[in-house]
């Protein structure tokens, strides 16, 4: 008998990993000179400054937070 | 509040002065030994929220709420013998709020002190990096302070590139040190006179490991996972709960609670005038909290120095276990509240933003590298909403 609930929460971890493994085998060496787009300041693969309130109230006002580089509880009084 | 604002506009113009004479332009090759300015950024929002199911009240009432939050960051570099490129930061930031379910604490004054307090916090962060090892070490420390909360928090963290600069590792170990004052409900007070609040501890501590990597030259992804422990007292005092026979009690939540969230990034640049960014996280906690958090932005470039950025952030959160609302509780129940942000809930944000870093500067002013603004409007399920504006000035 398998159990719903971890049904639940196992397909959006293979697909997360599908995902991976897709752009992992589809990776190029990319030389400096030609990381002209990557360097590009909107490229960032993080929250940027203009969201730090945004990133504030949403873990005051939602029960998950982290993995964003915002709060993950403790700092304030959220939880 | 008048203050603070002006406050504010006071540090705005005294950054413009500050950075609009120019400083002296510096050879890319070359590497500072002496500590030279490298950024400082200026950051002020101003939130709005409304709603009908504040905690303060059980559940129930209004959750009107406005902040208008400010920082500043400075960040300095140079480079030591070894030219191992040091960079210092400091931020200090300051929130000024008003909240009218605190206010209800107790409800027996006008207007209690609770209805508005300010949030002053200071940070200063280290780090080292080795450019040509491609390895990159830091530490951080910061301080929060309100009327009813302080903290104290510390960091360390490492990044490791890979050879050919196309992956990196990171991790990073986080503490804080939390003390929580004990202000009940005015009708749970054993002394109603009390002024001199008694306080307890909050810890909470965190370890995350990441992995960044280059796909090709329009697309990177990122994947980030961490594992939060926190202790102590974990709900809020003020928070009342209403059970079934009528009883009010304090809000009741176990001392311990692990959180895991996952995060997954992917930003594409398609051809040369859009960037799509994308986020995911997959969160699970042992207080029964399980949720799934997808953004999606979009960067329009309209010319090489003006974008217009839409975007799209949809949260689907389950229950915690010891939710119940307003009157539902019962005597029974070990842990208990009616804290609606811990309730079964899907929350969609949208809205806008726009970005401009002209090469002659904002205004002409060099330093003022760029100036951006961003709109969102944030709506719950359980029928509170919010609205927040932001803007960021960039000197270098």
């Amino acid at each position: 008998m398998k159990n719903p609930q971890l049904q639940i929460h196992f397909r959006p971890s293979m697909l997360a990993c599908t995902i991976i493994a897709f752009f992992i085998i589809s990776c190029t060496t990319v030389k400096e000179y030609q990381k002209n787009k990557l360097n590009d300041a909107e490229m960032q693969l993080s929250s940027r400054k203009i969201e730090k309130t945004e990133l504030n109230f949403q873990s005051y006002r939602e029960g998950a937070s982290g993995a964003n580089g915002g709060k993950t509880g403790g700092g304030c009084g959220c939880n | 509040m008048k203050k603070l604002f002006l406050s504010v506009i006071g540090m705005y113009l005294t950054m413009l002065a500050a950075f609009s004479q120019g400083g002296p332009k510096t050879d890319s090759a070359y590497k500072p030994r002496k500590l030279t300015f490298e950024e400082a950024n200026l950051v002020s929002s101003y939130y709005r929220q409304d709603g009908n199911n504040s905690a303060v009240t059980g559940g129930i009432g209004s959750e009107k709420l406005t902040d208008f939050s400010n920082s500043i960051d400075l960040k300095l570099n140079m480079y030591d013998r070894r030219l191992r490129k040091h960079s210092f930061t400091a931020e200090i930031g300051i929130d000024h709020y008003t909240s009218a379910s605190s206010d209800k604490i107790d409800p027996s004054t006008l207007s209690s002190a609770s209805h508005a307090d300010t949030r002053f916090y200071p940070s200063l962060s280290w780090t080292m990096e080795n450019e040509s090892k491609g390895t990159a070490i830091g530490s951080a420390v910061s301080f929060s302070s309100e009327f009813d909360y302080k903290s104290f928090g510390a960091n360390i963290n490492f990044a490791k590139k890979t050879g050919n600069r196309s992956g990196e590792f990171s991790a990073k170990a986080q503490a804080y040190f939390d003390q929580v004052s004990l202000i009940y409900p005015v009708e749970l007070r054993t002394n109603q006179h009390e002024d001199d609040y008694a306080t307890t501890g909050r810890n909470s501590f965190s370890g995350s490991l990441g992995w960044s990597q280059i796909i090709n030259r329009q697309l990177q992804i990122s994947l980030e996972g961490e594992l939060v422990y926190q202790q102590g007292y974990l709900g809020l005092p003020f928070h009342r709960v209403y059970f079934t026979d009528n009883s009010v009690h304090v809000e009741n939540l176990p001392s311990t609670r692990l959180k895991i969230p996952l995060g997954f990034r992917a930003n594409y640049f398609i051809g040369d005038r859009f960037i799509v960014r994308t986020w995911y996280r997959n969160y699970h906690d042992d207080w029964g909290v399980n949720s799934n958090t997808i953004q999606v932005e979009t960067v329009v470039k309209l010319t090489p120095f003006f974008s217009v950025t839409p975007f799209y952030r949809f949260y689907q959160q389950g229950a915690t276990r010891y939710f119940a609302p307003y009157g539902l509780h019962s005597a029974t129940d070990t842990y208990y509240t009616s804290n609606y942000d811990l309730s079964r809930f899907n929350s969609n944000f949208f809205g806008a933003g726009f970005r401009i870093a002209p090469p002659e500067g904002i205004l002409k002013i060099q330093r003022l590298n760029s100036l951006e603004v961003r709109y969102g409007h944030y709506q719950k399920t359980t029928g509170m909403n919010s609205d927040i504006l932001s803007l960021n000035l960039k000197f270098r």
